[in-house]
């Protein structure tokens, strides 16, 4: 194929992916960028060119090993549902950035250890954007069949190719100055990439077993023919075991902490519940992608059985030698998507590390501390996309130089070796407090160094020289210390060997001294927040600790040099309404300390807005005992204030209720009174029945309120009880004289034969109410004229207990216990708005309780409600 | 002669409707809930309805529901009166289709010029 054309099909290309990313970034809330499964496809920027090509190359050279880069991944992510979900939480809620942000903000915004973390990732993932731009441009000359390696850079397609990345991910990398906030654009254009190279490399699996063989088993059984078939095919016992054990470690690790899947995972997330979908849909995404390697890999090795062809290539060249250059064109695109997806994110994360963790908090705080807001913004936006030019020129370079001739797979998995060492302190820091920053910078540097010993330094020399001493023999010919047999360690292969090693050195490190040294205040109160952040997210600002003192109008301008005026005060009126705080107040207290510094994160990092703010403030120094109790005495207050607004909301619904029953006698009131007053020619019968009602309207509000009064002095114990010695018999008759002409209207009958009289203290005025209240509801409810009303009592030790029974249809279950509530109103009330206030029950119960006793109301048979109240003898 | 509906509980409150709109020569319909207002307006040709909101069973808000979801009842016009008087109430009752909405306690004269406002408008 001509390289013209394909050059062309690359610019097309390019166009609608750079397309698609503008369009997502104009329809930011669009649902096509908004959803699960863009965010589960942009994962999968996991697969790069290396996935295309290497898993291939190293399925045809050394069988299912391959395997384990996915293994892990899909071991790992089912936990992600509790694991992630922690994580992205964090981040959220302290606007992180990046991973070096996160880990540094853990251990107490530490400057140095936020730097260390951005240097070994950019040391981890430089030479793996290389190897993307080597993949590109070595397939780019398979297929225009370019066997020489173009000279110079200016006629070096790869080279152009960078520098349209390098375009592509400062443009959409840098739209917003906080690095925190979501990249649309980029998302959602490796979500589209990542469709592309799936389909691509399904469609020439199918190509590669359906076409070329018979199927699975015709592969299998050709290549089984061929020497080593076996051995390859299996996880070669114990010692085999081993190193697949720590191979799957490692990709667990990879997974979470490569910063190109610590960005789309984390910082990208718009929200948590999408974890659900990526806990099926990714594993599944990865097991699609590997099911034709192995047979691409077999149908390879029997191809080319007799040619020098690279493993690494296969892909390519199958449909390439068959003579099918549309499918090969496919292939070369694929794979195109997943180095282009991959070089992108990295670039972006990597930037946003350097910017916020090493340049900006080492280099430009002074001078942005006296900058204007849109100087301010521009200068940290073009440090980034300089960042993001160095990184992509620095890796191409890097790839021009060094002719990587080593296979992909081995460079990729050096650098998955150099993130690892970040594990210890991510993952201990999540679930130990007392991880201690200074443990986690010597233990990184120490994993580090060993790597370097036991995998770069002899990586480097195996590819120069074919045989070293150092590499043969140890260093100063002492064979413990032969970098690929660390103290004798044989059986594991280079890179599962340097991973043991480096991370057992890394953790021992990190683990020795942190218990051995006691953080200062500040770490620890971030370390209580990352390992219990399920217990503090609630307090947001509050669950950090800060003693000190500070002017509101100080910290106000730091922000405005980087938010501007405008967004600076919409963001403190915000916080101030939040906390109910005075907008003129002068001292800053924590929360707004703690609220500034994050707003200042996703702009210039964890630890340079903690540098910035603390300039302007004056802090004290606080024991970490203090920090504990602060944090759980805030915790505290955080609940019983809860409750506190429970309580206010009832008096709020308490007070609504109030003025709508006062309301409706007022409205009959008035209506009537204008129709009598406008209306001259209005017949007396008619006048005298508006008048009527217009007196039992004013009864019915005069009612209500002495009602609502005497629930108030019951309620609150303002009105003491008159407990005398009184005869509960004589007390009944006298309710009964009360409620008796209402109940020979309606030609219901009250019984009392099974009332016992015992003398004892109460209140007799009070409990006479409580009888007419029970005994007017009882006769309101009971059928007319078939009605019977019992009064009857029992008596114990020292309780008595007096119940009031009708017949009537009875109480609903689900009322049985809120009937007792102020101005309850059954929701499957049927019959008409009964007479009365409402709050009958309410002050009974409050009358029944004051004396220490008990209410509550049950359903009889065959018909009929009962409610009972309990007294005690010895009511006081 | 116009039709007009009154939903009320309060039998108090339904009295005087009941008696000023009949002295403006309307035909008066009464619910005493929403149940008994639907059956009303499914069974006579309605001009226009008084609905109170706090009922029991079927409440205003539920009975207006009932009316816009009909093509034919929805052109039926409707004045909320109510004791609910907060802007959150006044917002969702216009917002679900009302013509007025009309405090408790409310003035007659007011009321009928805005019933018969309502009614010259097509």
């Amino acid at each position: 194929m001509s390289s013209f054309l394909v050059i062309s099909i690359i610019i097309v290309y390019l166009a609608v992916i750079f397309y698609v990313a503008y369009w997502a970034e104009k329809n930011s809330k669009s649902i096509w960028v908004n959803n699960p499964y863009v965010y589960t496809l942009s994962l999968a920027v996991y697969c790069t060119a290396w996935t295309y090509y290497g898993s291939v190359g190293l399925a045809a050279t050394s069988g299912l090993k391959f395997l384990t880069i996915y293994l892990g991944p899909i071991i790992i992510i089912p936990s992600w549902i509790i694991l992630m979900r922690k994580i992205i939480k964090i981040s959220k809620i302290n606007k992180i950035s990046s991973l070096a942000d996160f880990i540094s903000l853990r251990y107490g915004n530490d400057r140095f250890l936020g730097a260390l973390v951005t240097v070994i990732c950019v040391l981890a993932i430089v030479p793996y954007i290389s190897l993307q731009l080597k993949a590109i441009s070595e397939t780019f000359n398979v297929i225009t069949k370019h066997n020489i390696i173009t000279n110079t850079v200016i006629n070096d397609t790869t080279f152009y190719i960078a520098i349209l990345l390098a375009i592509f991910a400062a443009f959409f990398g840098t739209q917003n100055t906080d690095a925190s906030e979501r990249h649309k654009g980029i998302i959602t254009a490796v979500a589209l990439e990542s469709i592309i190279k799936l389909v691509f490399f399904l469609v020439i699996g199918i190509y590669v077993t359906f076409y070329l063989f018979n199927g699975p088993s015709d592969i299998y059984n050709q290549a089984s023919l061929l020497p080593d078939f076996h051995t390859k095919q299996s996880i070669g016992g114990l010692e085999g075991g081993f190193n697949w054990f720590f191979m799957t470690m490692l990709s667990m690790i990879a997974i979470m902490l490569l910063p190109r899947q610590f960005q789309v995972t984390v910082v990208e997330n718009e929200r948590e519940k999408y974890l659900k979908k990526v806990t099926w849909l990714f594993p599944l995404y990865l097991l699609l992608f590997n099911i034709f390697v192995i047979f691409i890999a077999w149908g390879g090795n029997v191809i080319f059985k007799n040619q020098q062809v690279d493993a690494d290539l296969f892909t390519l060249m199958l449909p390439l030698i068959n003579g099918h250059e549309f499918l090969a064109l496919i292939v070369f695109l694929g794979g195109f998507s997943a180095a282009i997806s991959m070089v992108v994110v990295s670039t972006l994360a990597l930037s946003t590390m350097l910017s916020n963790n090493l340049i900006i908090p080492y280099g430009f705080l002074k001078k942005y501390s006296k900058g204007e807001s849109t100087q301010n913004t521009e200068s940290i936006k073009n440090i980034r996309r300089i960042a993001i030019f160095s990184l992509i020129i620095v890796a191409y370079f890097f790839y021009r130089s060094f002719t990587l001739d080593r296979s992909l797979v081995s460079i990729g998995l050096i650098s998955f070796v150099i993130i690892a060492q970040l594990g210890p302190s991510f993952f201990c820091g999540l679930i130990w407090r007392r991880g201690a920053s200074k443990g986690a910078k010597y233990g990184i540097v120490i994993g580090f160094l060993v790597t370097t010993y036991t995998l770069i330094i002899p990586f480097t020399i195996d590819f120069q020289i074919i045989s070293s001493s150092f590499v043969q023999e140890g260093m100063f010919g002492i064979s413990f210390l032969k970098p690929y047999a660390l103290f004798g360690l044989q059986f594991l292969e280079p890179v599962p060997h340097a991973f043991f090693w480096s991370l057992f050195f890394n953790m021992l490190t990190y683990a020795l001294i942190s218990v051995n040294i006691v953080g200062n205040y500040r770490e620890r109160n971030f370390a209580e927040m990352f390992v219990d952040s399920a217990k503090y997210a609630t307090l947001n600002e509050d669950a950090y600790v800060w003693k000190g003192e500070a002017y509101v109008r100080d910290i106000r301008n730091v922000l405005i040099r980087f938010l501007g005026e405008k967004r600076t005060e919409r963001a403190l009126n915000l916080f101030n309404m939040k906390y109910g705080i005075d907008q003129n107040i002068l001292y800053a207290d924590a929360r707004l300390v703690n609220f500034s510094e994050k707003l200042l994160t996703g702009s210039i990092g964890s630890a340079s807005s903690r540098i910035l703010i603390s300039s302007v403030v004056k802090e004290e120094e606080i024991s970490l005992l203090e920090v504990l109790n602060i944090l759980d005495e805030t915790q505290k207050a955080k609940e019983s204030n809860k409750q506190l607004q429970e309580r206010d909301k009832q008096k709020d619904d308490f007070l609504d209720t109030v003025a709508h029953e006062l309301k409706t006698p007022i409205t009959s009131i008035r209506a009537l009174s204008e129709i009598l007053l406008d209306d001259d020619q209005i017949d007396n019968s008619t006048k005298k029945r508006f008048l009527t009602s217009i007196v039992s309207e004013s009864e019915r509000i005069s009612r209500l309120i002495n009602n609502i009064l005497d629930l108030e002095k019951l309620a609150t114990g303002k009105e003491k009880l008159d407990l005398q010695k009184n005869s509960i018999f004589e007390t009944v008759k006298k309710s009964i004289n009360a409620v008796y002409q209402i109940a020979a209207n309606k030609g219901i009958e009250i019984n009392i034969s099974g009332l016992i009289d015992v003398e004892f203290l109460y209140d007799e005025d009070r409990i006479q109410q409580v009888l007419i209240n029970l005994l007017s509801n009882a006769i309101k409810f009971s059928p007319k004229e078939t009605g019977v009303v019992s009064v009857f009592s029992y008596l114990d030790n020292n309780k008595f207990e007096i119940s009031v029974e009708d017949n009537g249809k009875g109480i609903d279950i689900n009322d049985l216990i809120s009937i007792f509530n102020k101005f309850y109103q059954s929701k499957n009330q049927t019959i008409l708005k009964p007479v009365g206030s409402g709050l009958g029950l309410a002050i009974s119960k409050q009358i029944i309780e004051s004396h220490n006793g008990k209410i509550w109301a049950e359903n009889i048979k065959p018909q009929g409600a009962r409610i009972t109240f309990r007294l005690p003898f010895n009511t006081i | 002669m116009k039709k007009i509906l009154i939903v009320d509980d309060e039998p108090n409150i339904v009295m005087s409707l009941e008696y000023i709109f009949k002295k403006e020569d309307f035909e008066v319909f009464i619910a005493r809930d929403g149940a008994e207002a639907i059956e009303i307006f499914e069974n006579n040709k309605i001009d226009i309805i008084i609905l109170d909101i706090m009922m029991p069973n079927v409440d205003g808000f539920q009975v207006l529901k009932y009316l816009k979801a009909d093509a034919v009842l929805s052109k039926i016009k409707v004045i909320f009166l109510s004791a609910k008087n907060k802007v959150s109430d006044i917002e969702l009752g216009l917002q679900l289709g009302a013509d007025k909405y009309v405090s408790k306690p409310f003035s007659t004269k007011k009321l009928v010029s805005e019933v018969k406002e309502l009614l010259k408008k097509k």
